[in-house]
């Protein structure tokens, strides 16, 4: 990100700068943890370990390789029948988080910033929730095992690739990521709702954000084949999935990254705007045309 | 059995608190704490699908409407020295109502003075037809809903239709005057009409 914007980045921790985040994280840890005196106590303590919490829940049903004949477990926490949905219901219950950082820090400016990018999210959440439709209707199942192995004749980010791309762009705004971070940039300067966080609350909340970042960019395995590798042929099966999932993990947080380096900032009423008048109506026709292509052609699964 | 009586038992007191908190945001967060003991109830009586619908719908959308409204209503901590059992003659005759209505719902076996079935010892059926092939929650529901009982999806949809018609007439009293930004006439200016533009500008007195 450095590199995008002409400058030199941190490079003086580790080799390329690479422990910097290490060295936050420890700055973060030993700093005195401030309490604001008038703020409710245990809302305002609970609020990032929320964050934090649903983000590595969320990790529970997410698959990393089938139960192959030769392995004869799922690598997955747990294999839930609802397993999308409860994705869809940990996203939501993302919104708590960040409402309840934001009133408990009992500060005007906390309070609307956590305001507002509560209602991005959750603006952004119907889009979401449309497109996980439209990836539903192809395989059959909610359950995320299933919905991996449905990609094996073709990833599903080939013909449902505008969808793709809107289910991107959701899950940035979903995460306050990029274009989207006008409450988060906020957070950076003065005002947002992390303002009066200090060491382990702050750090948990970032935590949690980049956590969430991470859980939307394994979300794009819906559409990218889980760990399954380009084509179906032996070579690139040698390679386990684990390390075909984590490829295009990595490919996806790169991708995070670069756009939030590359494009400006959405103003608050412009990205209300794009969620509820553009990708509402669009992953809406999509669910529609999706589900009319495969009851013409006799595809349901 | 334990998984059972935590979820009630936190479900129950958490419901008492919600009407016994004095702050309103406390209350509406004993509410959100009812709905995920609730949803975890139905997790255990196999109901998956209905338990995250739960989570997503009334946590997710629902209390934080709730949420929202409380905490901009800036209300103070209400130190109500009110005498609370000013009201218990006639709230308590309601709540006993209510608590009559639920032992009629419920089974009518508990009230031994009513004709009962009487069944004490019953056998119990096993549908095998669900040991050879289960559907899941979704797929039963799929295949009810949208073909025997279409009728009530469509109810249920126009019902929330106009919900939401009211909800956007209520708010667009004044709003629909508002000056808004033309994106595309925005990109349309190009750099002799912007030096107009700020022709214009230029002489508004500030």
């Amino acid at each position: 990100m450095a590199s995008m914007q002409r400058r030199k980045g941190p490079n003086v921790v580790g080799l390329f700068g690479l422990l910097q985040p290490l060295a936050d994280g420890f700055k973060l840890m030993i700093k005195e943890p401030i309490l604001p005196s008038s703020a409710n106590l245990f809302i305002f303590i609970m609020a990032p370990v929320i964050t934090f919490m649903l983000s590595l829940i969320a990790w529970a049903v997410i698959p990393n390789q089938l139960s192959t004949p030769t392995f004869d477990y799922g690598m997955v926490l747990s294999d839930l029948n609802v397993g999308i949905l409860y994705l869809f219901a940990i996203s939501s219950l993302g919104v708590y988080g960040i409402i309840t950082a934001g009133w408990s820090s009992n500060s005007k400016y906390a309070f609307l910033g956590a305001l507002r990018s509560a209602a991005q999210m959750v603006s952004y959440e119907v889009s979401i929730g449309l497109i996980i439709i439209t990836v539903l209707i192809c395989v059959g199942s909610c359950n995320f095992s299933e919905i991996v192995i449905a990609q094996k004749q073709i990833w599903f980010g080939i013909p449902l690739f505008p969808v793709f791309i809107m289910f991107f762009i959701s899950c940035l705004a979903e995460t306050n990521r990029a274009p989207f971070d006008l409450p988060e940039a906020e957070a950076e300067l003065v005002a947002g709702y992390n303002v009066e966080y200090s060491s382990m609350g702050f750090a948990l909340s970032f935590s949690g954000e980049y956590a969430n970042m991470i859980l939307m960019s394994l979300c794009t395995l819906l559409f990218l084949g889980g760990w399954l590798p380009i084509l179906d042929i032996p070579i690139f099966q040698a390679i386990p999935g684990s390390i075909w999932f984590s490829i295009k993990v990595l490919f996806f947080l790169f991708v995070y990254i670069w756009v939030r380096a590359a494009f400006p900032r959405y103003r608050y009423d412009q990205l209300m705007r794009l969620g509820w008048k553009v990708f509402l109506p669009l992953s809406l026709a999509r669910v529609v045309s999706v589900s009319g292509v495969l009851v013409a052609f006799d595809w349901l699964p | 059995m334990i998984l059972f009586s935590v979820f009630s038992s936190i479900a129950l007191v958490s419901s008492v608190m919600v009407i016994r908190a004095k702050n309103p945001v406390h209350s509406v967060l004993f509410f959100i704490l009812v709905f995920f003991n609730t949803s975890g109830l139905l997790v255990l009586l196999g109901l998956d699908f209905f338990a995250m619908i739960f989570l997503v719908v009334y946590v997710g959308a629902i209390a934080v409407l709730f949420l929202f409204v409380v905490m901009m209503l800036n209300i103070k901590i209400a130190e109500i020295h009110e005498n609370v059992l000013r009201y218990l003659p006639v709230g308590g005759i309601i709540g006993l109502i209510f608590l009559l209505e639920i032992f009629f719902i419920i089974d009518n076996d508990y009230i031994p003075i009513l004709p009962t079935k009487l069944s004490t010892t019953y056998l119990t059926y096993t549908v095998y037809a669900e040991k050879i092939q289960s559907w899941t929650n979704l797929e039963t529901l799929g295949n009810l809903l949208y073909t025997t009982y279409f009728i009530l999806f469509l109810v249920s949809s126009l019902i929330l239709l106009v919900a939401m018609i009211g909800a956007i007439v209520l708010t667009m009293h004044k709003t629909t005057q508002v000056k808004r930004q033309d994106v595309f006439r925005q990109n349309a200016i190009d750099f002799k009409t912007l030096s107009i533009a700020q022709k214009i500008t230029q002489s508004d007195p500030k």
